[in-house]
C-alpha cells in the first residue's frame, strides 16, 4: 500500500510541475471563454444591424408609402425621384440603398434593391418581413377584412415549458439543458481521452525507456499499474478543481463589471438556476473517474502490449470506437430525445455511459437509471481493470515481438 | 543466502530453465555463466519475483522466497534504463524509497555515493543530459542504494569503459567485503576468475556445471606442464616419465616444451630427468583458465 502511494505521488508531481500542465489551467478556459464570445458575437450580429441603415423607398404606386416602420439601425425614407438620381445618391454613401417596388410587386423577383456594397442577409430579411406583413394588410382591406380587428386576435404564442416534479412544478428552459448537456459530454469525452492517452503513454515510456524492469523487481505489475493510473487521475481532477475555481472568479468579475440592472446577463444567470448543477457537478465527477478507470486500464493494456507509440493504433480503434460513437449520436441527435429508447440504454452500458449519461442529466434522469448506470459503470471498470492487469504483468516484459489480438487472449490465460 | 531447487520455466515456444538447481552461500561472489539465450536472464527475473517458475522452489535464508524478501535484493537489469525527464537525485530517491528506504536515509546514503564516485554536481541533471556511461553509474548507485543483502547483476560491466568498469568492479568487491552477496550473470570471461568464488553454467536451459571457480579448474587439470629450458635440444628416447605434446625451438638456445606426465610420474621427476641435461628455467602446470572450460563444456553440448 505504502508502494502504491510513492507511485500515485510521483506520476501526480511528475505531471503536475510541467510547464505544460499549468499553461493548460489558464488556456483551456481562456479558449472557451473565447470561444463564446465569438459565438455570442456572431449570433448578436446575424440578428441586429450593426450600422444605421437607410432605405429610400421607391414605390411605384405608394401601395407601401408610410406603412414601413423604422426598426434600430434601419430607417425608411420615400422618395419621388427617378432611380437614375438615387443611384448616385447611393454611390456616395454605403449604408444608403434603395428599393424599387413597381406596381406588379407581385410578380416572381419585380422588387430589387440597390446599393453600393452587397446588401446583407439581415437587412434583406428586414426589408423582406416588412414587406410581407404590408401586402397581407393591404391585401385583407382590399377584400374588406377589418384589420383592427384581426390585430386583436392576432396572438404571440411562445411555449414556456414547466416540467412537473415533486417539489412543484419547475420552470425549464430547453436551449440551457441542451446547451449544458452537451457541454458535459463533450467535456468527458475528451477528458476520457486525454487521460487515458496519457496513461497509455506513461506505460509505453516505462518500456521503452526500460526502467519498468526495476521497478516491478520493487513492486508488482498491478501496484505499479494503479499507482499510475490514480495518479494520472488526481491530476485530471486537479485540472477540473482549477478551472472550476477559475470560472467562479471569472464569472464573478464579469458580473461585477457587467451588472446592469434587469441586463441580459441577470437573465441567462436566471435561466441557468434552474438547472442542478450541484448535482451534475457531483455526477460530472463519479462518471468523469469512473469511466476515467474504466477506459485507462485498456489503455494502460494497449501501452504494455506494444513497444512505441505508432504500434498503438490497431488497439485504439475498438477502444474508442464507442466513446466515439456515443460522443457523435449524442451532440447530434440525442440531445433532442434524451429520453428516447436508444439514450436511455447508451446512458446505462458501461462503455457509453459517461458520455451519453451527461448528456441526459441536464433534462433530469429518473433515480433507478442513474443507480443501474452507476452500478454497472463500477462493474465494469473492476472488470476492465482485472482484464487489463493480466495483459499488462506480461506486456511490459515482452520486446520486440508485434502483439495480436491472439497474443493478448494468451497472455491473460498465463500463470503468474 | 539462496538455494535455488529445481526450477524449470516453460515460455510458449521454449523451455527456458529445466531443472536447474543452484546453492549460492553468504558473503559469496556468485558468477552465473552461459552462452546468450541460456536462460540466465530468466532465472535471475526468479529470484527477483519478476515471473514464477512453472515448478520448482527458491529459498532465502531458508524462507520461501515471497514479497518480504525484495526490499534485500538489489537488481541491476541488462537492459538500463530511468525515466529520462527525471531529475536524477529525485529518481535515485524514489527508487530507494520503494525498495523501503525513509526519504531521509535514501538523501544521506545518496550523499556519501555521489560524493564516492564523483557525482555531486548531477543532482538536479536529468537522465537524458547524461551520458551512456554516467547512466549506468547512476543505474548502479540505484541498485546498491537500500544496501541490499543480496545484489543481483545483470552482465554489470557492459556500457562501461574500462575506465568506470575498474571502479565498479572495486565497488561490487568493497560491497562484498562489507557482507553483501553478490551474484552476476556474465560472458566476459577475464571478470569471472578476477571475481567470483563460484559460478555455475548454463547452457540450453540446463545447468551443466557449478562449484567454487577453485576446484571446477582443479577437476580440469590434467597434468599437463609447460617448460623453458637453455641448452642443446634433447633428443627424446621415450624413457623420460612425460610425453611431449608440443616442442618450440627458439632464438639462442631458449626451447619450449608442453609436455604431459606418464601415469605415475609427478612434476618432480620430470625435474629429476632435466636437470642433468639442461638448464631448466620456467616449469608450470597448465591449468585451463575458466574461459577455456567455458567453450569446451558449450561445445560438449551443441
Amino acid at each position: 500500500m505504502k508502494k502504491i502511494l510513492l507511485i500515485i505521488q510521483r506520476e501526480y508531481l511528475t505531471r503536475v510541475r510541467k510547464k505544460s500542465f499549468i499553461i493548460m489551467i489558464f488556456v483551456v478556459p481562456l479558449l472557451i471563454f473565447a470561444m463564446g464570445a465569438a459565438i455570442a458575437l456572431v449570433a448578436k450580429n446575424s440578428n441586429e444591424l450593426t450600422e444605421k441603415q437607410v432605405v429610400m423607398v421607391l414605390d411605384e404606386n405608394g401601395q407601401f408609402a408610410g406603412k414601413f416602420k423604422d426598426q434600430k439601425n434601419l430607417e425608411f425614407k420615400y422618395s419621388r425621384e427617378s432611380l437614375e438620381d438615387v443611384k448616385t445618391e447611393l454611390k456616395k454613401d454605403g449604408n444608403l440603398s434603395a428599393l424599387q417596388i413597381p406596381a406588379d410587386y407581385k410578380k416572381k423577383d419585380a422588387v430589387k434593391i440597390y446599393s453600393k456594397k452587397k446588401p446583407g442577409i439581415t437587412l434583406t430579411e428586414k426589408i423582406e418581413r416588412e414587406m410581407n406583413d404590408i401586402a397581407v394588410n393591404n391585401s385583407m382591406i382590399k377584400n374588406h377584412i377589418d384589420t383592427a380587428l384581426l390585430n386583436s386576435v392576432k396572438s404571440n404564442i411562445s411555449l414556456n415549458a414547466i416540467e412537473i416534479t415533486e417539489t412543484g412544478d419547475n420552470k425549464t428552459n430547453l436551449g440551457a439543458n441542451i446547451g449544458v448537456g452537451i457541454a458535459c459530454s463533450i467535456l468527458i469525452y475528451l477528458s476520457l481521452f486525454i487521460y487515458g492517452a496519457q496513461v497509455m503513454r506513461g506505460v509505453i515510456e516505462e518500456k521503452t525507456s526500460r526502467i519498468i524492469e526495476v521497478i516491478i523487481s520493487s513492486v508488482k505489475p498491478f501496484q505499479l499499474m494503479l499507482g499510475k493510473i490514480i495518479g494520472v487521475g488526481l491530476v485530471g481532477l486537479t485540472q477540473f478543481a482549477a478551472w472550476i475555481v477559475l470560472s467562479i472568479v471569472a464569472t464573478k468579475i464579469a458580473g461585477n463589471a457587467f451588472a446592469s440592472p434587469g441586463g441580459n446577463l441577470m437573465g441567462a444567470i436566471a435561466v441557468l438556476q434552474t438547472i442542478p448543477f450541484g448535482k451534475i457537478l457531483l455526477c460530472f465527477i463519479f462518471y468523469f473517474l469512473t469511466g476515467y478507470l474504466l477506459y485507462s486500464a485498456l489503455f494502460a493494456a494497449v501501452g504494455s502490449a506494444v513497444d512505441s507509440e505508432t504500434e498503438t493504433q490497431q488497439f485504439m480503434f475498438p477502444i474508442t470506437l464507442p466513446l466515439l460513437f456515443t460522443y457523435l449520436l449524442s451532440v447530434s441527435i440525442l440531445f433532442r430525445a434524451p429520453d428516447s429508447a436508444l439514450a436511455v440504454w447508451l446512458s446505462i452500458i458501461p462503455l457509453t455511459s459517461p458520455v451519453a449519461m451527461m448528456l441526459r442529466m441536464p433534462f433530469g434522469v429518473p433515480d433507478w437509471q442513474l443507480a443501474l448506470s452507476m452500478a454497472l459503470l463500477v462493474l465494469g471498470f473492476l472488470f476492465t481493470t482485472y482484464v487489463a492487469a493480466r495483459i499488462y504483468r506480461v506486456g511490459v516484459l515482452m520486446y520486440g515481438k508485434k502483439a495480436s489480438y491472439k497474443e493478448l487472449v494468451k497472455w491473460f490465460f498465463y500463470k503468474e | 543466502m539462496l538455494s535455488i531447487r529445481n526450477i524449470v520455466k516453460q515460455y510458449a515456444g521454449h523451455r527456458a530453465l529445466s531443472d536447474v538447481s543452484l546453492e549460492v552461500e553468504s558473503g559469496q561472489v556468485f558468477g552465473l555463466l552461459g552462452p546468450n539465450g541460456a536462460g540466465k536472464t530468466s532465472l535471475i527475473r526468479i529470484i527477483n519475483q519478476i515471473t514464477a517458475p512453472d515448478s520448482g522452489e527458491v529459498l532465502f535464508n531458508g524462507e520461501k522466497l515471497n514479497q518480504s524478501h525484495i526490499n534485500r535484493i538489489g537488481y541491476l537489469p541488462e537492459e538500463r534504463g530511468l525515466y529520462k525527464k527525471m531529475e536524477i537525485g529525485e529518481q535515485m530517491i524514489y527508487l530507494a524509497r520503494l525498495k523501503g528506504l525513509s526519504r531521509e536515509d535514501a538523501i544521506k546514503r545518496l550523499n556519501v555515493w555521489f560524493e564516492r564516485l564523483d557525482m555531486q554536481s548531477w543532482w538536479k541533471k536529468k537522465i537524458e543530459e547524461l551520458s551512456k556511461g554516467m547512466q549506468q553509474k547512476a543505474q548502479f548507485v540505484a541498485t546498491v542504494l537500500h544496501e541490499p543483502d543480496l545484489i543481483i547483476l545483470d552482465e554489470p560491466f557492459s556500457g562501461f569503459d574500462p575506465v568506470n568498469a575498474e571502479i565498479i568492479k572495486n565497488e561490487i568487491l568493497e560491497l562484498n567485503r562489507k557482507g553483501a552477496t553478490i551474484l552476476f550473470s556474465t560472458h566476459r570471461m577475464e571478470s569471472v576468475e578476477e571475481l567470483c568464488d563460484s559460478i555455475a553454467l548454463i547452457n540450453k536451459s540446463h545447468k551443466i556445471l557449478d562449484g567454487t571457480v577453485k576446484d571446477i579448474r582443479n577437476s580440469y587439470r590434467n597434468a599437463t606442464y609447460q617448460i623453458e629450458y637453455n641448452g642443446e635440444t634433447i633428443a627424446f628416447d621415450g624413457k623420460q616419465p612425460f610425453d611431449v605434446l608440443e616442442e618450440k625451438p627458439g632464438a639462442n638456445n631458449d626451447h619450449r616444451l608442453k609436455i604431459k606426465l606418464k601415469d605415475t610420474s609427478n612434476s618432480n621427476e620430470v625435474l629429476q630427468y632435466l636437470l642433468p641435461k639442461v638448464h631448466v628455467n620456467m616449469l608450470q602446470e597448465v591449468i585451463p583458465s575458466m574461459h577455456e572450460i567455458f567453450i569446451e563444456q558449450v561445445n560438449l553440448i551443441r
